[in-house]
C-alpha cells in the first residue's frame, strides 16, 4: 500500500533515491548507536591516559571534511586496505562502492553527534539512582540496562532521530568511500547532484529537494516529540 | 549484634567509628550536619570503600580490612533509605518495590512478604503510581518498602525524613514506628533531630567530627555533656524508660520506672508497653521537703548526686531516683545557694505530667 502510494506520487529514480536513503540513514543508525552508548559512557563515567586524544578523535568528523573522511575510510576499508581487506578475504564483504558502506560512512559522519546527545543525557543522570540500585542487588552491567539506559532514553533516541535525519543528507564521506552508483548508493543528495550535471534535470532536482526538505522537518519534529513524551513519562516535563 | 569499626580518610575529614548495637533494634546514629553521619552510611552499606576496619552481623563479616574480606554493596543485603529516597523515575511503585525483591538469589528465603509491606506501609492504593506523582511522605513510604523487600540484614535509615516539613515528618513518623515493631530488623537511624531518635531509638550513637563522643542506651547518653552541646540548653533533660503500668482516667499514664511511678499524658499508650520518656531539665522543680497543696503530679523522692554550671546563671542537678535512673534539673545558681542543694542531699523533684511526653515501643510480633 505504502509502495504504491510512493509509486503514484514519486518517479521510480525518485522513489528509488528515496527508500535507499531511507536504508542507509537506517542501518547507518543500527551501525552507531551501541557504539556510541559505549563511548558517551566511557568518555563521563572513566578516566582513563589519553583520553582527551580518545575524545577529540571521536569529534573529529565534525571538523574533517567529509571527503576527507571518505578518503580515510576508503584507505582502510577498501579492498585493499588493512581492514577492507581482512573482510574481503575471510568473510566476502566489500564495503567500498556499496549500500552497506554508504550506510558505514554515513554512520562516521553522524556519531560525533549520536556521542554528545547521549552523552549530556548522562551527565544528568542522578548517579544516586545507581548506588540505590548497588544497595538493591543489582550489579554493574544489571544496573546500567535496568536504570542508566531506561534514564538516557530521551537522549538516546534523540541522538538516533537527530543522526537518522542527518543520514539521510550526507554527502561527501557517501559519494567518496561509495560512489555515485544508481539504485546501490545513489541516495537523496547525490541523485539530487546528479540531476543538477543532467542538462534538463532542474525539474528533478526541485522535486528531490522538496522531499529532502520534508523528511529533515519531519525528523526534527519527531524528534522533539518523542523527546518531550519520555521526559514527561520520567517526570521531568 | 552489629559490630561496626571504620576509618575513611575525605580531604580534610577524617572518620574514625566504631560502636556495637544489638539486633534486633534501632539505633539512632545522631550528630550535627557535617559530622560524618552520611559518610558513616555509605561506608556501612559498602558503596564507599573504608580504609580500613570491620563490619559484621550476627555471623556475617560483611567487611574486614585485615582479612581482605569486602563484601559488595549488591551482595550486602543492607537496605538503605536514603534521605532523597531514590526512587526509580522510569518505574511505578510496584515496579520500585519489587526491584531488589527480584534481584534476590532463587534460592534465598523471603519472610517480608510483598503484600504485608503493602499493608504495613499503606501502599496498596499507589502501586500504578510513578514517583513524580508521589507526595515526599508517599515517596520516603515507597523507599522504605522497596528495602525492606530486599529481606536486608540491616536497615540504614539516612535521615529519611530531613527533607519533609514538619507535618510530612509527623506523617511519616508513625509509618517508621509501625516498621520498627512490625519487623525484626536492626536499624541504623542517622539523624540530626534528637526527638527523632527519642521517638524511634533505643539506643544511640554520639557523633562529632567524625568520632563516636559516646554511645550507649538513651537513658545514659542523655545525660551526657557532650549530647547537651549538641542538642542546645533548651532540649537537655534525661530519658527515662519505663513500662506502662496503669491507664487512668483524663488520658494520664502511669509509667513505671524502677521504684518510680510517673504520670505521664498519653491518650494511646496500653498497660504492658514499653515507653521512653525524656525529662526536659528545664521542666523539673526541687523541692527539699514533701510538696504539699501543689497540682504537680509527680513528686518523685531523689539523691543529687551532682551540681554542676549550666548555661547562663542556671545550674544542672543531677538526681538520682532509684535503680539506676536518673533526672537533670536546671535550676538557678541564686534557688540550689538559698536550698543548699549539694551532692547526697535528699529532695523532691516535682514533674507536671502534661509535660511529658511518652513514646511508646511495641515488642516486635515476630
Amino acid at each position: 500500500m505504502y509502495d504504491d502510494i510512493l509509486r503514484a506520487m514519486l518517479s521510480p529514480a525518485e522513489t528509488e533515491a528515496l527508500t535507499l536513503s531511507l536504508s542507509v540513514a537506517a542501518r547507518s543508525v543500527a551501525f552507531n548507536l551501541p557504539l556510541a552508548v559505549l563511548v558517551a559512557w566511557l568518555l563521563t563515567r572513566t578516566r582513563f591516559a589519553g583520553r582527551t586524544l580518545f575524545d577529540a578523535f571521536v569529534h573529529l568528523p565534525l571538523v574533517l571534511p567529509p571527503v576527507v573522511v571518505g578518503y580515510l575510510l576508503l584507505v582502510l576499508f577498501g579492498v585493499r586496505g588493512p581492514i577492507g581487506g581482512w573482510l574481503h578475504e575471510n568473510f566476502g564483504i566489500q564495503l567500498a562502492f556499496t549500500g552497506t558502506g554508504a550506510a558505514l560512512a554515513t554512520a562516521v559522519m553522524s556519531f560525533p553527534l549520536v556521542v554528545r546527545s547521549i552523552r549530556i543525557s548522562l551527565e544528568t543522570v542522578d548517579r544516586g539512582l545507581e548506588d540505590a540500585a548497588r544497595t538493591l542487588g543489582a550489579g554493574p552491567v544489571d544496573r546500567f540496562f535496568s536504570v542508566t539506559l531506561p534514564l538516557i532514553a530521551p537522549g538516546v533516541l534523540a541522538g538516533a532521530i537527530l543522526a537518522f535525519s542527518a543520514g539521510l543528507g550526507e554527502f561527501g564521506a557517501v559519494i567518496t568511500f561509495a560512489s555515485n552508483i544508481p539504485g546501490e548508493t545513489r541516495t537523496l543528495p547525490l541523485a539530487l547532484y546528479t540531476a543538477l550535471q543532467t542538462p534538463d534535470g532542474d525539474a528533478l532536482a526541485a522535486r528531490l529537494a522538496l522531499i529532502s526538505f520534508s523528511l529533515g522537518l519531519a525528523g526534527l519534529l519527531a524528534s522533539e516529540f518523542i523527546a518531550r513524551r519520555l521526559r514527561r513519562r520520567l517526570g521531568r516535563a | 549484634m552489629l559490630s561496626v569499626q571504620l576509618t575513611k580518610r575525605r580531604g580534610d575529614f577524617r572518620l574514625d567509628l566504631e560502636f556495637g548495637a544489638p539486633t534486633p533494634g534501632v539505633t539512632a546514629l545522631f550528630g550535627r550536619s557535617g559530622c560524618g553521619k552520611s559518610t558513616a552510611i555509605s561506608l556501612i552499606a559498602g558503596l564507599l570503600p573504608a580504609d580500613a576496619g570491620r563490619v559484621q552481623i550476627d555471623d556475617d563479616v560483611l567487611l574486614d580490612t585485615a582479612r581482605g574480606i569486602d563484601v559488595d554493596a549488591r551482595h550486602r543485603r543492607i537496605g538503605v533509605v536514603f534521605q532523597d529516597a531514590r526512587l526509580f523515575p522510569h518505574l511505578d511503585v510496584r515496579g520500585n518495590l519489587e526491584y531488589g525483591l527480584k534481584r534476590l538469589p532463587r534460592t534465598a528465603p523471603r519472610p517480608i512478604r510483598f503484600d504485608d509491606v503493602v499493608q504495613l506501609l499503606g501502599l496498596d492504593t499507589l502501586l500504578a503510581r510513578r514517583a513524580h506523582e508521589l507526595s515526599g511522605g508517599e515517596k520516603q513510604r515507597v523507599s522504605l518498602g522497596r528495602a525492606l523487600l530486599r529481606q536486608p540484614r540491616l536497615l540504614l535509615l539516612d535521615e529519611p525524613l530531613a527533607s519533609l516539613d514538619a507535618a510530612r515528618r509527623e506523617e511519616v513518623l508513625p509509618w517508621l514506628e509501625r516498621l520498627r515493631d512490625g519487623f525484626a530488623i536492626p536499624i541504623v537511624y542517622v539523624s540530626h533531630q534528637f526527638d527523632e531518635v527519642l521517638r524511634l531509638a533505643t539506643r544511640v550513637v554520639l557523633l562529632d567530627a567524625g568520632r563516636a563522643l559516646a554511645h550507649g542506651d538513651l537513658a545514659t547518653v542523655s545525660r551526657d555533656p557532650a549530647l547537651r552541646a549538641i542538642v542546645g540548653p533548651d532540649a537537655v533533660g534525661a530519658v527515662v524508660a519505663g513500662v506502662v503500668e496503669r491507664i487512668n482516667g483524663g488520658g494520664l499514664a502511669q509509667i513505671r520506672i524502677g521504684d518510680v511511678l510517673l504520670n505521664v499524658e498519653h491518650e494511646a499508650a496500653v498497660v504492658g508497653q514499653r515507653i521512653q520518656i525524656q525529662v526536659l531539665a528545664r521542666d523539673v522543680m526541687l523541692a527539699t521537703e514533701s510538696p504539699r497543696g501543689l497540682s504537680v503530679r509527680n513528686a518523685v523522692a531523689a539523691r543529687v548526686v551532682s551540681v554542676t554550671p549550666d548555661v547562663g546563671r542556671a545550674v544542672l542537678v543531677e538526681l538520682d531516683i532509684g535503680r539506676a535512673a536518673t533526672l537533670l534539673a536546671r535550676i538557678t545558681a541564686g534557688a540550689a545557694q538559698e536550698l543548699g542543694i549539694a551532692a547526697d542531699m535528699q529532695v523532691w523533684a516535682l514533674i507536671k505530667a502534661v509535660s511529658l511526653r511518652g513514646h511508646v515501643f511495641n515488642v516486635p510480633a515476630h
